[in-house]
């Protein structure tokens, strides 16, 4: 409160003696190291540009407790944060906060980005954030394990689970009895409802609650989707995957006890660094298909700028996320950082296909992931995806079968939508 | 030859205990001291140490500034709770008045609600008194756990005092001001001592309301910098820095209570007078 | 109870102290009333400020239908939340599933602090260094120790899995904190190890306070030491003990974050914090949080009028 205050006094002193008021806007983006990093040189660089000041607001790693602290400090119409980094699942959540920046861009600037990401952030017309880079479920696998046992990449969930189960064996066998097929994110918490995601939509099995707020899970093909997965747990997959979140599989998949992972593309570059024992052995491709007909597929993720309605400052903000989310600073973020971008033509660069050579090969993924169904189910969405990646996870740990628990599901959703109206 | 073995019996049980209550925090030291893939596999002893970790820890955020932040916070908690407690134990624990049992009763109430329900209160509180983002905000909302917990405990101490030393002191026209500063604290040591460093650790552990009613980096506490320290990307977990952090936080706490243990058995002597 | 101070003392002069209770009403008596209402007022004062507000807002909410971003516009539905609430079978769960975990780590937790609080009790050498031993698992921030722990827990790479299949207890990795059958001992474990120190010390506290003579007696006496806690110790630090595990049991009713890092919003270990934050912070429904808030609060009243009528705890000192 004081604060605003004082930087209310400051712009009305500066704006009455020059004109052209310098504003001091604050931006949430990471906590520390890379992320931080990136985040400060591009918000510093538009202050040199601008003649305004950042300063740089850190926040929780967690998605979760970000997304508590940022209700409660919107909740409270408080002037304290300009600019707020949002993930992909929250445009439906916080659209009321923040202010609608499509007049504010130019129509152009605006098709440059990825259309699934536009539309995602566009919630009742008006588009609330700005997508700044993005991520996708992708498929990790180990080159010399498979040409080892003479296999390929798989194309269907079906083959990588025979695959996993030959060469799992095949290493078992010859003395090495901690590998395992394939490790994901199995905990009950958001990991759980992207994963599950990608298994039922590769399968043509929808996306829990379809665009027009219809609830659709309870399907042969995403019965059969998740009864599959449940067949992994013991076998190719260790149970403990139960309780694992990204950080898990990949401590598996890196010391060498994994034949494939499901991950984000952070894990490419961690994979690859010096010290890893499967330096040099990583593959990525797209997620497999469900069955013959089915699609590749990766849930989509990824972070988002907006603008608080809150904010004393909001035109310096709005200039802030436009330089921010701009082609040029997302190329300088791809090629330092590897974070993906949202701009189709930067996946043509060379400078950035350089520094990430697998960025060309999955493009369609990047651009075709999928997203979760937050913006039609709104506020509702945490709730629907609590209930959903409880639902599997009972699956998954042998509780239920997949028929009976996404019955129930159903049942569930439909009455906390009241019936479809959300 | 029955002494050694009892004594033998005894030392065996000290090593199990030490060994239960330090191993982990060994084991963090030794994950503090490794980097990069190291942290996947499990080794009992630190081989190729390296001290990275203590140095990127205050290198990539103000590290030394949070430690401050945590010690001023947590001290004033301290100072605040004992000073409003002790007075409050002599009148809970020595007065007989109406309404104490209700009232004894109340305070343990305010320690029923979960933490979380009253956070949003507590925020419009904060943000209310113009307290949000700084150090007073912190102490103030940290009395909701400290006070209940140091009025009772002290309440109960209070109570078990003998009553001859206050009826001496009554005879000399002693005011309560006095019985409690002059004839009560100076017995009181271990239980002071005691309350006070829970109340501490309590302050110094706290992370939601530090969390939420602290903004900038410059007026986070240590749980808060530490929950807030990330690897390279989203999901990278930077263990070694964590842990790194938790051991330089813990160190502090354990100076504490070996500047302070000499004041947690001066109860013994306390028991003299009072035999 | 029997108190040193009762034991002791012949009739001094300051009579007039020892008769506080009684109906007769002195200017003593009166001044004392006086001061200690003068004595409790800063505290009760801070105590309104910080607890007031935020509980009886709380309280509150629990008969609206208020939302995380809408804290403005309301309505009242009467019991509407509460009926829902005790309807949810995930909400009994989550009571049982506190119940059974305050049930089971408190009493660990009084068991080994009291082991351990004795130990510190007797002179030995290096006690000094022992009792900072003790003490560090309850200086670890909490966070911090979850984390650390569900690191040791891992089921591939993890330190517990690893010891207990070198020294031959185990054949193959367990998942702790994933298996339904394991995780809720998973948690019970770490807040043993991170709270039996809050227990040990305010035991140790109680300990120290107690008079030596009736020690030196009985070990004039020749009294076997297990005899000697049972009778003259346990009953001389009860009060204390209470106190102690009163606090212990309405943290751990209360318990959020250590399971919350440990196993998330995972149903077999949801406990009534979590599933109140789960409602208020991810579901945004202030009104059901408030009201699961609320319920939590009488739940845990109830169990501490029952523990202190049943402990026969005396608030009114005695005297």
């Amino acid at each position: 409160m004081r604060r605003a205050l004082a930087v209310l006094a400051a712009v009305v002193t500066v704006g009455i003696s020059h004109g052209a008021p310098a504003a001091e806007i604050s931006i949430s983006c990471g906590a520390v190291g890379q992320e931080l990093a990136l985040c400060r040189e591009g918000a510093e660089a538009w202050a040199k540009q601008s003649g305004h000041t950042v300063n740089i607001v850190s926040t929780p790693n967690s998605a979760t407790e970000r997304l508590a602290l940022y209700q409660q400090l919107l909740a409270a119409k408080a002037p304290d944060i300009d600019v707020f980094q949002i993930d992909v699942i929250w445009p439906g959540i916080l659209a009321k906060h923040f202010v609608d920046l499509k007049s504010h861009l130019g129509a152009d600037e605006v098709a440059a980005h990825f259309q699934p990401i536009i539309e995602n952030n566009t919630v009742a017309d008006r588009l609330v954030a700005v997508p700044w880079f993005t991520d996708a479920g992708v498929l990790y696998y180990r080159t010399d394990l498979l040409d080892k046992h003479g296999a390929s990449p798989p194309t269907t969930w079906q083959e990588l689970t025979e695959t996993a189960q030959k060469v799992q064996d095949a290493e078992r066998a010859a003395g090495n009895d901690k590998m395992w097929g394939f490790v994901w994110q199995g905990r009950a918490y958001e990991g759980l409802t992207c994963d599950a995601l990608e298994w039922i939509d590769s399968a043509g099995g929808g996306t829990i609650v379809d665009a027009d707020g219809k609830i659709t899970i309870n399907n042969p093909a995403a019965i059969a989707a998740i009864d599959l997965a449940a067949s992994w747990v013991g076998t190719i997959t260790p149970k403990g995957v139960l309780n694992y979140q990204e950080e898990e599989a990949r401590g598996v998949f890196q010391s060498g006890n994994a034949v494939f992972m499901r991950n984000w593309p952070y894990a490419w570059s961690l994979g690859n660094s010096a010290d890893s024992p499967v330096k040099g052995k990583i593959g990525v491709v797209a997620l497999p298909k469900g069955g013959a007909d089915g699609k590749n597929t990766g849930a989509l993720g990824g972070w988002q700028l907006a603008v608080s309605r809150y904010s004393p400052n909001a035109e310096a903000a709005i200039d802030l996320v436009r330089y921010l989310t701009s082609a040029e600073e997302q190329k300088r973020r791809a090629i330092q950082g590897s974070y993906n971008p949202t701009i189709s033509s930067l996946y043509q660069d060379p400078e950035v296909l350089d520094a990430n050579p697998f960025f060309g090969n999955l493009y369609d993924t990047f651009v075709n992931a999928v997203a979760r169904p937050s913006r039609v189910t709104g506020t509702k969405y945490n709730q629907v995806s609590n209930e959903f990646y409880n639902a599997v996870h009972s699956v998954l740990s042998g509780k239920e079968d997949a028929a009976s628990s996404l019955a129930d599901l159903e049942r569930t959703l439909t009455r906390i939508s009241r019936r479809g109206k959300w | 030859m029955r002494i050694p073995w009892s004594k033998i019996a005894f030392y065996v049980v000290v090593a199990v205990i030490v060994l239960y209550t330090v191993f982990p925090f060994y084991y963090a030291i030794l994950s503090s001291l490794k980097s990069g893939s190291a942290l996947f596999n499990v080794d009992y002893f630190p081989f190729n140490a390296s001290i990275d970790n203590y140095i990127s820890v205050f290198r990539e955020q103000p590290f030394g500034r949070n430690i401050l932040n945590s010690v001023v916070v947590a001290v004033l908690t301290v100072v605040a709770s004992l000073f409003l407690a002790v007075t409050a134990a002599y009148a809970l624990g020595r007065i007989r008045f109406r309404g104490r049992t209700p009232l004894l009763f109340t305070i343990l109430g305010v320690s029923m609600f979960p933490q979380v329900a009253v956070l949003s209160g507590m925020f419009e509180l904060i943000r209310g008194l113009g307290l949000y983002n700084s150090l007073l905000g912190l102490v103030l909302s940290y009395m909701i756990f400290t006070l209940p917990f140091t009025v009772w405990v002290l309440t109960t101490f209070m109570r078990d005092l003998p009553v001859e030393l206050e009826e001496a002191a009554i005879v000399d026209g002693a005011t309560p001001w006095v019985i409690i500063t002059k004839v009560f604290m100076p017995l009181m040591g271990p239980a002071l001592v005691t309350t006070g460093l829970l109340a501490f650790i309590a302050a110094w552990n706290e992370f939601l309301f530090a969390l939420t009613f602290t903004l900038s980096n410059e007026m986070r506490t240590v749980p808060v910098a530490i929950a807030l320290i990330t690897g390279a990307s989203q999901h990278e977990l930077p263990w070694g820095n964590i842990m790194a952090a938790s051991v330089i936080v813990t160190v502090p706490l354990i100076v504490l209570v070996l500047i302070f243990q000499r004041r947690i058995v001066s109860g013994l002597t306390a028991g003299a007078v009072k035999g | 109870m029997t108190t040193a101070s009762e034991r002791l003392g012949p009739p001094g002069p300051g009579r007039a102290a020892a008769q506080l209770g009684k109906p007769e009403v002195s200017d003593l008596t009166r001044a004392r009333v006086r001061s200690a209402w003068l004595f409790l007022t800063p505290m009760l004062l801070i105590l309104a400020l910080v607890a007031g507000w935020p509980l009886l807002r709380t309280i509150w909410f629990g008969f609206t239908d208020a939302t995380l971003d809408n804290l403005e516009s309301y309505e009242l539905i009467g019991l509407e939340n509460y009926i829902f609430l005790v309807q949810d079978p995930t909400w009994w769960r989550a009571v049982w599933n506190t119940v059974w975990f305050t049930l089971v780590s408190v009493s660990l937790e009084t068991i080994l602090g009291m082991a351990i609080a004795l130990t510190l009790n007797a002179h030995f050498r290096g006690r000094g260094l022992m009792r900072a031993a003790v003490l560090i698992p309850w200086a670890i921030p909490t966070i911090v120790s979850a984390k650390m722990w569900g690191w040791m827990y891992h089921d591939q790479f993890g330190l517990i899995n690893d010891l207990l299949m070198r020294i031959g207890i185990l054949s193959e990795p367990l998942a702790w904190t994933a298996d339904p059958d394991l995780a809720m001992w998973a948690v019970i474990m770490v807040d043993v190890w991170k709270t039996t120190p809050f227990m040990t010390l305010l035991i140790l506290a109680g300990l120290q306070m107690l008079p030596q003579d009736c020690y030196e007696s009985a070990k004039v006496d020749g009294v076997h030491p297990v005899k000697v806690f049972f009778k003259v110790t346990l009953p001389l630090i009860r009060p204390a003990l209470m106190v102690a595990v009163i606090f212990r049991a309405l943290d751990s009713l209360r318990i959020f974050d250590l399971i919350y890092v440990l196993t998330s919003n995972s149903e077999d270990t949801m406990t009534m914090s979590i599933y109140a934050r789960q409602q208020l912070v991810d579901f945004q429904d202030v009104g059901f949080g408030s009201a699961a808030s609320t319920l939590l609060f009488l739940i845990i009243a109830t169990a501490t009028v029952i523990y202190v009528t049943a402990g026969r705890l005396r608030l009114d000192g005695g005297r």
